[in-house]
């Protein structure tokens, strides 16, 4: 096998490729596009929140004969964001970029478990994006329903809801195939000596999100084949019957449920937020330690935590529908489920900033990013307790302070994890450090802006500003206190892709002359950069396959390397 | 580099790669079918009007089908053991069986129960019990048709791995099998739940 | 030789266990042809089809001698398939509200 892979074809070695580290970027590179793609849409979208109906720069000519956004235009743009953001963007570059890549790297496995099935499933996402793209070029525009697609809503919408509908089935195809591969890679591949407590974070926030992802999703393809039968097949399955559209009652036969379709939809979408999170927890988890220079304060309970998380995230679903006339016996069931899955991920947070103290911090560009996620998650998690109680969420429900909730985890919180990882293993991949210089323009510029996009929403939500306004509230007396912060917030969202630039350039920049690094630039303990050459040859993770001797975060250790370094690799047996 | 245990079995798991792989993944569909199951148990229970299974499908046709599932799920565990007792005549005619059975189940399936109820408009949009209905058993038609696939290619081009690497031939077999159980098991569910009820 | 004796005890025990699932398919089927209460048809019916599935699982699929570590899988997710029908159902049947007439 090894000999061969040399004179594979282009086509073999960088297209249709089974090497997970190959399959790895194209999802990062994929997922990277979407991201950008994503934030152009929210671009216009926070440009006619402050401007309502105005032309809009640049791109007004693309939107409409006008050059403003409409008002469907709008709806169509907010589902969109939602869902590459989510689907394409956030979920691919989390997992099936840095889980491809890394994992069987810290796992010391040649590739993972089933390469085939990996690259079948980049090849469905790619498929699933294809279809959400292809959507905007249709007549009526893609689905414009809301990210949620509530019934009957969506099943009454345009075209664009069954290419949705379609898009999703390929994407479900996608991470289910890919959590397949994850799971067997973790529990089968692991080298020897690598025990289930010896494992890094990240391969644990990888492990349960894939859980997570493996028994969430069914329900939504299910959900999503059922609203593909009422859209195509004149079936109501939730659909009530005496519906009025434009004018007509609607012909249906009825008898089905809009509830159904919410259940289903949010027990994927809520165990999703833990999809969205856990992964970005592992990569700070490793910057972390690696630029403290200490273990990781309560691995162990922290571990026991992600677990917990992963589990109760599958009971806790129903607290996105307390508006829909719950009664008090289950919304007291959720609130109490919600209150409990918070302790875990305080437990988490807590024991990543308690592993700051008394370090000796390196404050690179990937610790400012994970530095910059601690704080930004915990904004974003102590404002989700007043939506996870029923009577305070009454009054929040679906106003701005949700879209910031859920944005300050997602956004400062996720992405900026992301950018921690990207910093973190960009010399694995090229061998070539990032700039510096450049990447703390882009972490300061970025840390602002954010802020100043989202903790407005606090306030407007507050004040009861609905989501989905398309003029953000300027016709309603009500926002009128509060309709300033709408020119602040599109402000600081040009600034914050303004600063992105930094990133862009960054990435060239230092792919074309970056500062060339040894093989362990961080010094760091784990397998992915210990035991293999950097960057890693196709095929080929190890020259041989390492074995290890202890946890995975043995810095300042007594006797590590036989004292001649701070820290201990996984993979050196320390000898006395 | 060789992936390990693709064929050989982890010493502290105690399984391959593949039987744990289609392990997950029949968990998954698990949840599939499980959330299309609570969907038929919400639907019916907030409904206003339901049919009664057995008036409105043929439980003759059902009990038939049902009987000619269980029988390939024989048949196809015995191609299994024909094949560990190094027989591959044995395993070939069992493994025929058990397609030629599934091949009897989607035919009785679209022959006398789609195609009538089509023609007496029996169908999703004229009430929910037969959009259920499609959908369950059409879901299920797809996993069994799958299966003949799989089955199909086993039987055919896939054995001659038996002469190369007898022992991966073997679980493949085996993880077939699984799947083909599994897609049983289902409309051990389905039948009672859709006809009888 | 041992192992094919060993094959031969194993096939006997698949056709018992088809026997078993041929009888049960016809008690089923026979109970469904009763007029017994909704509830009590829909209680004989599952058990039937749980004990049905079952005895596929254990012997076809040989679950009855089969890793921990499978067990555990198969736990959680029947775990989270009963959260799902039970939590569900349990949400419908407590809403607050008028009920809409028409």
């Amino acid at each position: 096998m090894a000999d061969h892979h040399q004179e594979e074809p282009f086509w073999r070695r960088y297209i249709f490729s089974v090497d997970h580290k190959v399959i790895g970027l194209q999802y990062a590179i994929t997922a990277m596009l979407f991201l950008f793609f994503g934030f152009c849409l929210i671009l216009v979208m926070r440009w006619n929140l402050a401007y309502p109906g105005e032309v809009v720069p640049i791109v007004g000519k693309l939107l409409s004969e006008e050059g403003m956004l409409t008002p469907d235009g709008y709806n169509s743009f907010g589902v969109m964001h939602g869902t590459i953001m989510i689907f394409l963007g956030v979920v691919p570059l989390a997992v099936g970029g840095f889980g491809n890549y890394v994992l069987p790297l810290q796992l010391g496995a040649p590739d993972m478990a089933f390469p085939k099935i990996n690259m079948f499933s980049y090849w469905s996402f790619f498929v699933g994006g294809i279809f959400m793209l292809a959507s905007f070029f249709l007549p009526q525009g893609p689905a414009s329903s809301g990210w949620t697609m509530y019934a009957p809503l969506s099943v009454i919408a345009t075209t664009g809801e069954t290419v949705w509908l379609l898009g999703m089935v390929f994407l479900i195809t996608s991470s289910l195939l890919g959590s397949i591969n994850f799971i067997a890679t973790v529990i089968q591949l692991r080298t020897k000596g690598l025990t289930w407590m010896r494992l890094p974070f990240f391969v644990w926030g990888q492990f349960v999100t894939a859980f997570l992802l493996l028994l969430a999703f069914p329900p939504l393809e299910a959900a999503a084949v059922l609203q593909l039968m009422d859209r195509v097949a004149g079936s109501s399955f939730f659909m009530t019957s005496g519906l009025y559209v434009g004018g007509e009652v609607l012909d249906v036969a009825g008898g089905g449920s809009p509830l159904l379709w919410q259940h289903l939809f949010w027990f994927l979408a809520h165990p999703e937020v833990y999809v969205l999170i856990l992964p970005g927890m592992g990569i700070v988890a490793e910057v972390i330690t690696n630029n403290t220079r200490k273990p990781l304060w309560g691995y162990r309970s922290i571990v026991y935590s992600a677990i917990f998380l992963g589990f109760m995230s599958f009971v806790v679903w129903a607290h996105h529908m307390f508006l829909t006339g719950m009664g008090t016996k289950m919304a007291a069931f959720f609130q109490t489920t919600t209150m409990i899955i918070s302790i875990p991920s305080v437990i988490i947070l807590s024991a990543l900033f308690i592993s700051l103290w008394g370090g000796s911090i390196r404050f690179n560009t990937p610790m400012l990013f994970a530095l910059g996620f601690l704080p930004m998650f915990g904004i974003g998690g102590l404002t989700g307790l007043p939506l996870g109680l029923a009577s305070s969420d009454i009054h929040l429900h679906d106003t701005y302070y949700v879209i910031g909730h859920f944005h300050y985890v997602v956004a400062p919180g996720t992405i900026f994890a992301l950018f921690a990882g990207i910093y973190y293993w960009f010399p694995k991949v090229t061998g070539k450090r990032m700039n510096e210089g450049l990447g703390k323009i882009h972490f300061f510029g970025s840390f602002i802006c954010m802020n100043g996009v989202f903790s407005p929403m606090f306030i407007q939500g507050l004040a009861g500003i609905s989501r989905r306004l398309y003029d953000g509230g300027a016709s309603y007396l009500h926002a009128e206190p509060v309709l300033q912060w709408n020119e602040f917030m599109t402000m600081a969202a040009l600034g914050l892709g303004f600063f992105q630039f930094f990133f862009i350039a960054n990435l060239f920049i230092s792919l074309a002359k970056g500062e060339k690094v040894s093989s362990n630039p961080w010094e760091a303990t784990t397998l992915d950069w210990a035991a293999t050459p950097t960057p890693p040859l196709p095929h080929v993770n190890f020259e041989n396959i390492p074995e290890v001797y202890h946890g995975p975060y043995e810095y300042s250790m007594k006797g590590g390397g036989n004292g001649q370094k701070d820290f201990t690799p996984q993979h050196e047996s320390v000898k006395d | 580099m060789q992936i390990p245990y693709t064929v050989t079995v982890r010493p502290d798991t105690g399984l391959y790669n593949a039987k744990l792989g289609i392990w997950l993944f029949l968990a998954s569909e698990v949840m599939l079918f499980g959330g299309l199951f609570s969907a038929y148990i919400l639907l019916r229970s907030g409904a206003t009007s339901w049919f009664v299974g057995s008036e409105e499908l043929s439980v003759p046709i059902g009990t038939f089908n049902t009987f000619v599932l269980i029988l390939s799920s024989v048949t196809v565990v015995m191609s299994w053991a024909s094949l560990r007792m190094n027989d591959l005549k044995k395993y070939k005619m069992y493994m025929g069986l058990t397609i030629l059975l599934g091949l009897v189940f989607l035919v009785v399936k679209v022959l006398f129960e789609y195609m009538p109820k089509i023609e007496h408009h029996h169908i999703p949009s004229s009430h929910n019990f037969f959009a259920i209905y499609f959908v369950l058993t059409g879901l299920h038609a797809l996993h069994v048709v799958g299966g003949l696939i799989v089955n199909g290619y086993l039987w055919g081009p896939g054995s001659k791995m038996w002469d190369t690497d007898p022992e991966q031939f073997l679980n493949r077999i085996e993880v077939a099998g699984l799947y083909w159980h599994f897609v049983d098991i289902i409309w051990i569910f389905l039948f009672p739940a859709l006809y009888l009820l | 030789m041992d192992v094919t004796q060993d094959l031969k005890k194993e096939i006997n025990l698949y056709l018992k266990v088809f026997g078993a699932l041929a009888i049960l398919t016809a008690v089923t089927v026979a109970v469904a042809s009763l007029k017994v209460g909704i509830g009590f048809a829909i209680i004989i019916a599952m058990v039937i089809a749980a004990t049905k599935g079952s005895l596929v699982a254990s012997f076809f699929m040989h679950l009855a001698h089969e890793k921990r570590l499978i067990y555990l899988l198969l736990v959680i997710t029947l775990v989270l398939l009963l959260a799902l029908f039970f939590i569900t159902y349990g949400t419908i049947g407590d809403q607050v509200g008028v009920e809409i007439v028409s």
